[in-house]
């Protein structure tokens, strides 16, 4: 403790250079705290997927749907507990930008498939009621401002009515939480027999089943045996856990790990190289006092661990004061990128990255210091 | 004249003193290699994307779609609406006096990619009789060309790279039905050619649908586009959207373009900051080992602003040797690579990062600036060191 003035008196011998450096060790672990919060998003995603429910689309691509009497047939098959089905409606509201992710359902089928979704008893029952009626997530609510009871038109650039509008009335009756992720809060679910008997092509189809296993430890083989009964027909399906479905939706876009760990490996190179150079310049200069240090007692180790001492403190400061202001920016970005927070792992992955950056910055210049011969450096030689 | 010679004399003063702290200016070339490498990679994978898509549309190529679609997949037309479309005024005939248009029914096909083996969305694309005469660009390179009514298809060279099992003489299966791919076209690096095209009439068959996505026509001239557009949309029984090819390609770029773009510029920008923060370090610290010399210099005579001059050219200097090291990592690395991602069709669409010559210049600008800042304020402080105090501290 009583050596924390030396330490303190040792980093700030040149304020300007100390400021500087601290000041590109935060802006790394800005970013170090930015990418891995968006890679965090992505990995919620799959970690929210369940392990009882499967996805089984068409084996030609998810874009194409499936024939609604596949539904009888799958339910049947054993081991499976419960089928539902969705499709995607692909709507605006009022603007191009405003892109809404709604899903014609059979609410009574849906929605006990996906306990995550919190919707009030008395909503689901007014939903089977209203022939027109949408239940939404809070966070899509809050953003147009909706609530029970609005009538909302939304336009769908793919389903057009019989009468060739593409604008689609419905009357909100409820609203659903997603207490564990408010990425999930977002969508818009309406009865799927007002949409089939409404539009004007693809009657009787469905977009992708969703199934429920009795035993998640015998997905796969419910998952074989749906695509077996279905092989060598018009509508092959491809089954799949909903973990990879969603990791093979992730990957069609971009291989998102890849591209944030070589921004970051590049970023943390060229962070390595800064904050080793300042490190070692400063003890380079700093040789006549050391040297003073030595004579007045203090052992090699002693040295040693006041120089890394100081490259601790300036990089977990850095850490600290980087990855708070990650976590401040994230709400800025939520139009961007979504609802995205810090999580609190990253928080230890970063200070353990931190620790490992003084380490390997601050280990060669506080080793040269042992080998310091006193009276050459006293002497400035 | 005499202030030239002053700042030469001393930034070649300066510069040759570089080998000595070496290791001080190396954090700026470093540093900023680092800024302009992940900015060039990042905007060569937009500009890639861009062109592949943007080089699809031609300006007297008109493409029509529902009304109210804004991408084929979302679209549908029926047999009688594409038949009235190819009938309207404006679009060029051939020698045999057929319109040169082709109504195209989009679908999609699931197959692994050769990178992960993970499946990924491919369009087939079904072309009329006049599907080819359209597109000029399309040259078959090996195999021959579909035939009408048979169950075959040719695929364009960036799926055949990208994708598993799309070679010339394999065999997909469709809705149980058994295709042969018979050729494969190159496209002037387009996005069709990310595609595999086959009879338009055999696809919808196979699919048993009985609706178009899209009808594509050459027209006249560009020049003949809105007379073709006044008829379609003044047609009561029509409901479409009327669009020039180019414009409508130009719009499926768009999202993916900014948000790369945005990507590129946010990333850059934070990495510029950290990068500005090194370079002033550096300086800062030249500017301090050097402080005898520089009062010696100007104890003889030489002005502050040579000085000040010299300390901003040596910075720029050093920020332009590392963007051009950045540049030559994101093209050794990147340029040329091939990947693909998801498009606005919902499908993958093949492209090749472009590492061109204006991202490098505007890499070597960013350089500049951050060099410029950087050394500014060190260069400032050096010319206004006291002159005596300076030599004082012999």
């Amino acid at each position: 403790m009583k050596f924390l003035p030396l330490l303190w008196a040792g980093l700030w011998r040149k304020r300007t250079r100390t400021i500087f450096t601290l000041l590109s060790i935060v802006v790394a672990f800005v970013l170090f705290g930015m990418l891995q919060g968006v890679n965090a998003v992505f990995s919620n995603a799959l970690n929210a997927a369940a392990v009882d429910r499967l996805n089984v689309v068409s084996r030609i691509s998810f874009t194409e749907s499936l024939p609604f009497s596949y539904l009888e047939q799958i339910e049947s098959l054993p081991g499976v507990a419960a089928v539902a089905y969705q499709s995607w409606f692909g709507t605006y509201y009022q603007d191009p930008k405003n892109f809404v992710f709604s899903f014609p359902v059979d609410p009574v089928r849906f929605f006990p498939l996906y306990p995550e979704l919190q919707l009030p008893k008395d909503e689901l029952a007014a939903l089977v009621r209203t022939r027109t009626g949408a239940v939404v997530g809070r966070e899509l609510a809050k953003k147009y401002g909706w609530k029970i009871g609005d009538r909302v038109p939304l336009h769908s650039v793919i389903w057009t009515q019989a009468n060739g509008s593409s604008d689609w009335q419905f009357d909100i009756v409820g609203i659903y939480d997603a207490p564990n992720d408010p990425n999930q809060a977002i969508s818009f679910f309406f009865n799927h027999s007002y949409f089939d008997e409404a539009r004007s092509f693809s009657k009787g189809t469905v977009g992708w089943y969703v199934v429920k296993v009795k035993d998640p430890a015998q997905a796969m083989q419910v998952a074989a045996a749906i695509d077996r009964r279905f092989a060598n027909s018009p509508d092959e399906t491809k089954s799949q856990s909903e973990k990879e479905f969603t990791q093979a939706f992730i990957k069609q876009q971009a291989d998102i790990s890849f591209i944030v760990s070589s921004i970051l490996g590049a970023v943390f190179f060229t962070l390595l190289f800064l904050t080793g150079n300042t490190m070692m310049q400063s003890v380079r200069e700093r040789v006549p006092e050391l040297a003073v240090l030595k004579t007045l007692g203090f052992t090699d180790l002693a040295v040693v661990v006041l120089v890394l001492c100081e490259a601790l403190v300036l990089c977990l400061a850095g850490a600290l004061i980087g990855l708070a202001i990650a976590a401040g920016i994230f709400p800025a970005l939520k139009r961007v990128i979504g609802e995205a927070s810090l999580p609190w792992s990253i928080l230890g992955l970063g200070s353990a990255v931190a620790v490992l950056l003084a380490l390997v910055t601050g280990l060669p210049p506080a080793w040269r210091t042992t080998r310091l011969n006193i009276v050459d450096a006293l002497a400035d030689r | 004249m005499n202030m030239l010679r002053q700042i030469r004399a001393v930034t070649w003063m300066n510069l040759r003193s570089i080998p000595q702290r070496f290791g001080s200016s190396s954090v700026i070339v470093v540093g900023i290699a680092g800024v302009v490498a992940v900015l060039i990679s990042v905007l060569a994978m937009a500009t890639g994307f861009t062109h592949t898509v943007l080089a699809t549309g031609r300006d007297d190529r008109a493409i029509v779609l529902r009304g109210g679609s804004d991408s084929e997949l979302a679209s549908t037309l029926s047999r009688e609406a594409t038949l009235t479309i190819i009938d309207a005024p404006g679009i060029r005939k051939d020698a045999a006096g057929k319109a040169i248009a082709s109504a195209e029914p989009v679908v999609i096909v699931e197959m692994p990619k050769k990178s992960n083996d993970s499946g990924a969305n491919v369009t087939i694309r079904g072309v009329g009789a006049e599907g080819v005469a359209l597109r000029p660009e399309i040259r078959l390179v090996a195999g021959r060309m579909f035939r009408r009514g048979v169950r075959e298809l040719i695929v364009g060279h960036g799926a055949e790279a990208q994708f598993k099992g799309l070679d010339v003489g394999s065999h997909i299966a469709l809705r149980g039905s058994d295709w042969t791919i018979v050729g494969a076209f190159e496209s002037n690096g387009d996005s069709h050619e990310s595609e595999l095209f086959a009879d338009a009439e055999t696809v919808l068959s196979a699919y048993r649908r009985n609706l178009y996505q899209s009808v594509v026509a050459l027209l006249d001239s560009k020049d003949s586009f809105d007379a073709f557009k006044a008829a379609l949309t003044s047609n009561p029984q029509l409901s479409v959207a009327v669009l020039r090819e180019r414009d409508y390609y130009a719009h499926q770029s768009q999202r993916m373009g900014t948000v790369l773009a945005f990507v590129a510029y946010f990333v850059g920008g934070i990495m510029a900051v950290g990068a500005l923060f090194g370079a002033l370090n550096t300086m800062y610290s030249a500017v301090s080992v050097r402080s005898r010399e520089i009062a010696t210099l100007r104890a003889i005579g030489f002005g502050a602003s040579a000085v000040v001059l010299s300390v901003l050219i040596e910075a720029i200097l050093l920020s332009v040797t590392g963007a051009l090291i950045g540049a030559g990592l994101a093209w050794l690395f990147f340029n040329g690579n091939v990947v693909s991602t998801l498009g606005s069709n919902f499908t993958q669409v093949v492209f090749r990062l472009a590492v061109s010559p204006s991202l490098v210049v505007l890499g070597v600008l960013w350089a500049c600036a951050i060099g410029l800042i950087g050394g500014l304020f060190p260069a400032i402080r050096a010319a206004r060191l006291p002159v005596a105090m300076a030599l004082r501290a012999l």
